[in-house]
């Protein structure tokens, strides 16, 4: 009930909870952000303490009184210990590669104790997916946490909010903090597996200006850049001659192929639009030629390589159509 | 999001082997003391069911089925009931909580069930302090209290070493012992039970009975238990001296002496007596009335009662260890006229028993003009009959008097007192029994006299007309050597437990060192009842503290304590680590200096593009950056390397 009622009004729920989302640079879980209740187990270890303070009373047992209390100042300990183990953690997130709309996103955190002691059994979870997982944190170094985020629509997905438990040293207590740092992963539009558009020589339908004679015929070696593909790196010149090689193809500077908004039936919606052009833009990187992407409003100049496959992606993804 | 997939809850964390080896470890600490106490067959199975599931979990074989359980369960109650005949009380209920610890194991799958294990661990460490809360049971159930609290750390970290979760188990204890303290001290105690206890609660308590026959003292006296402890203040009475007067028995049938009935009188100090004393008495339990006082009572403790006998009574049965203090006169004046039916009482003999003694007394009675006369001629006669003290006396038959006097002259304390008080009543003398202790261990190391069973006695008490009641000690007659010092001594040394014999005397040294340790461990730590919580929230100023003022304090004390303990972790947490420290530093003069270090840069390309800022400091920069680079994620020795850079950092200039 609360839960929703915090959904609702996200400005309760920040306030509540101590911070305005999203959440800069690095953030440190001050004492005033982690919440601490007993878990079951706390209300089980109650009782018994209770029975056994009882049965001291009882039968007047100097020894029972001892181990009654030391048990119930360790409860006081423990509760003491499980926000400890929680508090002031540094989370930092990582950059988190794009994925396609279907996959996962691999947001990555960087949990680090910054104390001289180790902080076991932090669980993050992601709250509107679910995705989980636990990690001790040792004294040095920051531990990473992979939260793998379902990725269901093309766009930026921002991470959101990010739970972290405790329930160590006892069990007995139920730590647990909300941090929402500002961490987001492009998600290109599920690409539809798709063969390319038909050649055209009118760049303004779309597909190849002119036809690729051969663009697979292999036709010499030139230096490496940074924006050639690995795939066209010819590794076995790499292991006889100094420096990185690149395989050029006949034919490929020719063919330049335009991948259109416009050359789609009419009658297809605005996203199916975008995923088969993702489609077109993976096949076309396969094929090797070069390619440009024009969508309303837009024009990617005709390139290739990784660098060319990500611009062209990421126009995809964060189209807006009109 | 669906609750039961989440990855820290017990129920659906399953139990590793490390887990069970750490459970089973604690709870074998845990049932030891219970298991050499409990009829071995029972421990065998409970060591089975452990070595049972331990086994499943190293082979990683299912665990039996719910049926299976079921069937070991109804084995163990039929055991527990051919054992005992009852599946209730206090002996019977531990044996299966022992058992039912194996029971649990072997359902044991997730960390949740585990726990349980665990908390019923914590169970059964106080069932061993029903029996005993000596100082060894108490560090054997420290250790077992550690390990069990380590193995609940365990479930919780499970990826981490084991000697890291054994440090945080102690810090754990650690931080909690400053609350039990205060726990222990200020929650509110109240006398006796809640509710009845079983029948059995109180078994085992050994000490003298409210009859005596034959080999009834000789039993006691091979028990090495501590019956009571006494504080003088000033010089004790001499051993010779030192007679603790305990029931006295009035009726006697043949065979057996027994206290019978028994009516309270006023309290009236007694007047005069050669010597008095004043001292503190630490009675052991031994769920009886009676007290016991060093010869003639001069003062009334608390809560007590004095009989028309002279017995000081407790209100109630003294089933916890009590603590009174008394004045006590060895032989007053003059004691108080007994009433004439007392007397008749003390002169009262079965008829046709003992022919061969009634004969003597009443030879003795017309040969002699006065009681103290039959009474000097009795102990004469004792002293001339070569009698022998022993542990183990014969078998004796209806006339156990007569046999005792002219045929096997051998015979403990109540032998002797038994038949010198016959002998009493047959010439006319009004005489009764009375049993207790005779002596006592001085210790040298606190001067505390400890007294146990073994220094049970019995003796007798004539009315001689003017003085009143007088003691005699007949075995002190014949065996001069069991009152001037002690069983140990007079009697053959093969008849004596092993610690009793006096061979070792390096070995005595240290038994009474331990003694006066563990008196100390009773007073302070074991006797903590309401009136000494009174005594100390007297001391602190809180006089007349009811139960509200000391809740009330004591929730206060805790509250502050667990925010001191707040502050300290807090305090440790706000203070980062030395090298981030210097290295923010070196961040903010340089951001000063308007070289701002961006979120996404690391230390080695912030400090290139510093150094290229700021030409001037270029050394300085690069030096503090490879630095910091090297303690924070380096595996170099450290304490050098950080104050090199914090020197480094405070020395940075920037003109």
């Amino acid at each position: 009930m609360i839960g929703s009622l915090l959904g609702r009004y996200p400005r309760l729920a920040n306030w509540l909870y101590g911070f305005t989302p999203p959440e800069r640079d690095t953030v440190v879980l001050v004492h005033r952000r982690v919440y601490i209740l007993p878990a079951r187990l706390g209300w089980i270890y109650g009782a018994t303490v209770g029975i056994l303070l009882v049965g001291s009373i009882n039968y007047a047992l100097a020894l029972g009184f001892a181990l009654t209390f030391l048990l119930a100042g360790m409860g006081l300990a423990g509760m003491v210990h499980t926000a400890r183990n929680l508090a002031h953690l540094a989370v930092s997130v990582g950059r988190a590669e794009p994925v396609f709309a279907g996959e996962s996103a691999q947001f990555r955190l960087y949990l680090d104790a910054r104390t001289a002691f180790d902080r076991p059994s932090i669980l993050a979870r992601h709250v509107a997916s679910g995705a989980q997982l636990v990690v001790d944190v040792p004294a040095g170094s920051p531990a990473e946490v992979v939260l793998a985020v379902p990725a269901a629509r093309r766009g930026w997905l921002a991470l959101g909010r990010v739970m972290l438990e405790t329930r160590f040293p006892l069990g007995l207590f139920r730590a647990w903090s909300y941090v929402e740092p500002q961490a987001r992963c492009l998600v290109y539009p599920r690409p539809e597996r798709v063969a390319l558009p038909p050649h055209s020589a009118a760049p303004a339908s779309g597909g190849l200006r002119s036809p690729s004679p051969g663009y697979d015929d292999f036709a010499g070696l030139r230096s490496y850049q940074l924006s050639d593909s690995p795939r066209h790196v010819a590794w076995k010149a790499v292991a006889r001659v100094d420096g990185m090689l690149t395989k050029q193809f006949a034919g490929e500077a020719a063919a330049e192929l335009w991948l259109a908004w416009e050359a789609l039936p009419a009658a297809l919606d605005p996203e199916s639009r975008l995923s088969r052009m993702a489609g077109w833009v993976l096949a076309a990187e396969r094929s090797g030629a070069h390619y440009g992407l024009r969508l309303p409003g837009l024009e990617i100049a005709p390139a290739r390589g990784d660098a060319q496959r990500a611009a062209c992606l990421q126009a995809l993804a964060l189209y807006e159509p009109s | 999001m669906n609750p039961a997939a989440h990855p820290l809850a017990p129920e659906i964390r399953p139990v590793s082997t490390r887990d069970l080896a750490w459970l089973i470890g604690s709870l074998a600490i845990v049932i030891a003391p219970h298991a050499l106490r409990a009829p071995w067959w029972l421990t065998l199975l409970t060591l089975c069911l452990y070595g049972w599931r331990f086994h499943a979990g190293l082979s990683r074989s299912p665990l039996p089925s719910r049926w299976l359980v079921l069937g070991v369960t109804v084995v163990a109650l039929l055991g527990v009931w051919i054992e005992y005949r009852t599946l209730f009380g206090r002996q019977p209920g531990i044996i299966l909580l022992m058992l039912f610890s194996g029971l649990k194991l072997l359902e044991t799958r997730s960390h949740r069930d585990a726990a349980a294990a665990a908390f019923l661990g914590y169970f059964l460490i106080i069932t061993n302090f029903l029996y005993t809360q000596s100082i060894p049971t108490a560090a054997a159930m420290g250790v077992a209290l550690f390990a069990l609290t380590a193995t609940l750390v365990g479930f919780s970290a499970p990826q981490r070493a084991p000697r890291a979760n054994l440090r945080t188990a102690g810090l754990l204890l650690a931080h909690a012992a400053p609350a039990a303290l205060v726990l222990f001290l200020l929650f509110p105690r109240v006398h006796g039970p809640l509710w009845g206890l079983p029948q059995d609660a109180y078994a085992g308590m050994t000490g003298l009975s409210d009859t005596m026959s034959p080999g009834a003292l000789s039993q006691l006296a091979l028990s090495d238990a501590l019956a009571f402890r006494a504080e003088f203040d000033g010089e004790p009475p001499p051993q010779a001296q030192r007679y603790w007067r305990g029931p006295v028995l009035w009726d006697f049938d043949g065979r057996t002496w027994r206290i019978g009935t028994r009516y309270l009188s006023a309290f009236s100090a007694p007047p005069g007596g050669s010597a008095s004393y004043r001292y503190d008495v630490v009675l052991e339990p031994h769920n009886r009335h009676w007290l016991f006082a060093l010869e003639t009572a001069a003062s009334l403790p608390e809560r007590t009662r004095m009989s028309f006998d002279g017995q000081l009574l407790a209100n109630a049965p003294v089933r916890s260890r009590i603590r009174y203090q008394l004045t006590s006169v060895i032989a007053p004046e003059a004691g108080p006229d007994e009433e004439r039916g007392n007397l008749q009482r003390a002169l009262r003999l079965p008829a046709g028993f003992n022919p061969r003694a009634v004969e003597l007394a009443r030879q003795w009675r017309s040969e002699t003009a006065s009681d103290a006369e039959v009474l000097a001629r009795a102990l004469a006669f004792l002293r001339a009959g070569r009698y022998a003290y022993t542990l183990e006396p014969p078998l004796l038959g209806a006339d156990a008097v007569d046999e005792f006097l002219f045929t096997t002259k051998a015979g403990f304390c109540e032998h002797f007192a038994s038949a010198f008080t016959f002998l009493m009543r047959a010439a006319g003398i009004p005489a009764r029994v009375v049993t207790g202790y005779q002596g006592g261990e001085l210790n040298p190391v606190d001067s505390i006299i400890t007294v146990r069973q073994s220094d049970a006695h019995a003796w007798t008490e004539v009315f001689l007309a003017p003085r009143g009641w007088v003691r005699v000690d007949p075995t002190a007659a014949s065996v001069p050597g069991r009152i001037e010092s002690g069983l140990a001594r007079s009697v053959p040394e093969g008849e004596l437990a092993p610690l009793m014999r006096t061979r070792l005397e390096w070995l005595r040294g240290v038994r009474y060192q331990w003694d006066a340790l563990a008196h100390k461990w009773n007073v302070w730590v074991l006797d903590y009842s309401p009136e000494r919580q009174r005594d100390l929230m007297g001391l602190i100023g809180m006089r007349g503290a009811d139960w509200r003022m000391l809740a009330a304090t004591l929730f206060s004390v805790l509250g502050l304590m667990t925010l001191a303990l707040l502050a300290w972790s807090l305090q440790r947490l706000a203070r980062p680590d030395p090298v981030q420290r210097a290295w923010r530093q070196f961040c903010s003069k340089l951001a000063a200096r308007g070289v701002e270090r961006a979120a996404h840069e690391g230390p080695r390309d912030f400090a290139s593009r510093a150094a290229r800022a700021l030409p001037a400091a270029r050394p300085a920069i690069l030096r503090i950056g490879a630095l910091y680079i090297g303690l924070r994620y380096g595996a170099r020795a450290r304490t050098a390397g950080i104050k090199q850079l914090r020197r480094l950092v405070r020395g940075l200039r920037l003109a």
